[in-house]
């Protein structure tokens, strides 16, 4: 098992450089120009300079190897050096935002926090409640119940978070004036009122993003626990006398768990992708909404970054969800 | 006697006559087609006997509400000729939904076709040919752990302005979206194929056809693409499906399509400013895109039952 998470350890390396050599050179065959937004009254040649300052007048065989350099050397020397007080980075040069003249890192890691929250919120609240409709649906196969927890879940994958969001604001903030419409991110969590403020400004874009969630692994909880029921296990369990909760939430359930899991953490990446739509509709000030505000400023930099970051979560995600199934499964053998 | 030999040799029943019979009791799937027909028609000959231009701007006309607000408040500015009211430029929602149904349809078919055109050739390709499976597996594993939201966002900002020089403003778009999203959501398909392909590939009938000499070519159109249509099938629902939302989130977060350019999710992108006054200008068409979806995924719910031959006729 150890060999096998090397192994894939060693070949996520080289796939991680062939995706950030794709989207650097998805970039770097833009036609938008980051100095496009500048005034038209500035000189061509004073232009120039600044074109040049950006660090655009190298090639990009130059500045591609720069930029590894800076993400994966210069930036953890810097993040040692805050934590330890060392100074390993020595003034090197960061990744520098176009549009900021911040390094690229410190914007994302203001921003990283109000993602986490929404996000890792809202995929907690959802696979909370995508498991007990499993469960329920799966035990009681063709019930009402397992009827209306598969038209949810088809609902889950049908509606957009565009629309379910906005509907949500429309029923709750317009209509019955409940709750607020828009994350105020600047709320601090002092006292008991202002953490019941968090709460409800939380509760709409968490559900947007959990009804999805919900969705997708309620279905496959439902799949895995009647494939298990079916057993013959549960039969001899039964017929030792145990009792029904124990059969199925200690037997069929823990064995129906292996391949959910998995499909929890593969599902982390698409949650930090979905939460880009989601932000724009709560205006949440994070991840999802600095990465459009970069795009459509051509920061290049910023658009990078972020990207990668996103790529480095899915081949990790990856990684972790197939070595969990080897550790949870002992039927499994990789080597 | 007569009776006797026509019993013996039934009429060969062909395969998708069962496959229609075995849909057919799946409710949810007769709905969801019965509503995509609805949807297609609407979009479809709605625009003929609806003759209204949907780009047309009537200014004295703006803020019309639909017909029904009539019904809760007599006071509403509603009338007969904009059912369902017109937006802050007066120009008729109803239009607005059907030309925007069309294009989002459009999009979602094209993009689609695409996406299986390109999975099902992969697929094949990498479960037929031995020497050609590492390479494109290891291709398609790749693109798999690509962001693909985002970097479909990078290719609508790059390519955007060079396409609508090329192509005019809105060829040059829809050849966009629709390239971007087909080259983006191939990888499911190209995956079951090949699996399909691989375990057909052992089976005799294959052997049989080899060992009279077919050609490779032969092989795949005439023996492993006919038994490897189900899954296509099932899968070509879903990214009809996908490619429908996709479309609609690249118009809501304003990459999509042009502003004077309606589709469901850009009308929906452009009301959202005004939803405390006027709700219904989101409800409508994020209810067809969701409706359309839903039904979507339903067809292929039946589908998937109807065309496993281990359900049907049970």
């Amino acid at each position: 098992m150890l060999i096998y998470t090397i192994r894939r350890l060693l070949i996520s390396i080289p796939t991680l450089l062939f995706i950030a050599f794709v989207i650097f050179m998805l970039l770097e065959l833009a036609p938008g120009d980051p100095m496009a937004q500048m005034p038209l009254t500035i000189p061509p040649e004073v232009k120039e300079k600044m074109r040049l300052a950006l660090g655009l007048g190298e090639p990009w065989w130059v500045r591609f190897p720069l930029w590894l350099k800076q993400f994966f050397i210069v930036e953890p020397q810097y993040w040692i050096d805050n934590a330890f007080g060392t100074n390993f980075a020595d003034g090197a040069q960061r990744i520098i935002s176009f549009q900021s003249r911040s390094p690229v890192f410190e914007v994302i890691a203001e921003r990283m926090p109000q993602t986490l929250w929404v996000v890792g919120m809202s995929y907690v609240v959802g696979v909370l409640i995508a498991l007990p409709i499993g469960i329920i649906s799966a035990y009681r196969q063709y019930s009402v119940f397992d009827q209306a927890g598969t038209f949810v879940s088809m609902i889950g994958f049908s509606v957009p978070p565009f629309f379910s969001g906005v509907l949500l604001i429309v029923i709750f903030s317009v209509q019955l004036k409940w709750l607020p419409s828009i994350y105020d991110t600047t709320h601090a969590v002092n006292d008991w009122d202002s953490f019941v403020f968090q709460l409800r400004q939380m509760v709409m874009p968490v559900m947007v993003l959990a009804l999805q969630t919900t969705a997708q692994v309620s279905r496959y909880m439902r799949a895995s626990m009647l494939d298990n029921l079916g057993q013959d296990y549960v039969r001899t369990a039964r017929a030792k006398g145990m009792s029904e909760s124990v059969v199925v939430l200690k037997h069929v359930l823990r064995n129906s768990m292996i391949p959910v899991i998995t499909v929890i953490a593969l599902g982390i990446p698409s949650i930090f992708g979905g939460a880009i739509i989601t932000e724009q509709i709560f205006k949440v000030n994070g991840l999802g909404q600095l990465l459009i505000i970069a795009l459509q400023g051509s920061d290049i930099p910023m658009v990078m970054t972020i990207t990668f970051l996103l790529a480095v979560l899915i081949v990790m995600m990856n990684l972790i969800a197939d070595v969990l199934y080897g550790i949870l499964d002992p039927r499994i053998r990789y080597d | 006697m007569t009776d006797a030999t026509m019993n013996a040799v039934e009429k060969p029943r062909n395969q998708w006559w069962d496959v229609w019979a075995q849909f057919k009791t799946h409710k949810g799937a007769v709905a969801g087609l019965c509503f995509l027909v609805f949807i297609s028609l609407f979009v479809t000959i709605g625009p003929v006997l609806w003759d209204v231009d949907p780009g047309k701007l009537n200014i004295r006309n703006k803020d019309v509400r639909p017909i029904y607000m009539w019904l809760f408040d007599s006071d509403a500015k509603v009338t007969w000729s904009n059912p369902m009211g017109t937006d802050n430029l007066g120009r008729d929602i109803m239009a607005n939904i059907m030309q925007g149904g069309r294009i989002s349809l459009a999009v979602g078919w094209t993009a689609m076709i695409l996406a299986v055109f390109l999975g099902t050739l992969i697929g094949v390709l990498a479960g037929y040919f031995k020497r050609l499976d590492g390479l494109l597996m290891r291709f398609t594993d790749l693109v798999l752990a690509l962001p693909l939201l985002p970097l479909l966002l990078v290719m609508m900002l790059l390519f955007r302005d060079p396409l609508r020089a090329a192509f005019g403003p809105e060829n040059g778009i829809f050849i966009l979206i629709v390239t971007g999203i087909g080259i983006t959501s191939w990888m499911q398909t190209a995956r079951i194929v090949r699996g399909d392909v691989m375990a057909l590939k052992e089976r005799e009938f294959v052997l049989a056809a080899r060992s009279i000499g077919t050609p490779a070519r032969r092989m795949i159109t005439r023996h492993l693409l006919p038994n490897v249509m189900s899954p296509i099938l099932v899968s070509a629902t879903l990214g009809l499906a996908t490619a429908i939302i996709t479309e609609s989130a690249l118009s809501f977060l304003g990459l999509g399509f042009p502003s004077d350019f309606p589709t469901w999710g850009k009308i929906l992108f452009d009301s959202v400013d005004r939803m405390t006054a006027f709700p219904e200008r989101v409800i409508w068409p994020g209810l067809a895109i969701s409706l359309t979806v839903l039904a979507v995924n339903y067809i292929g719910d039946g589908l998937r039952d109807a065309l496993d031959p281990r359900i049907r006729g049970h």
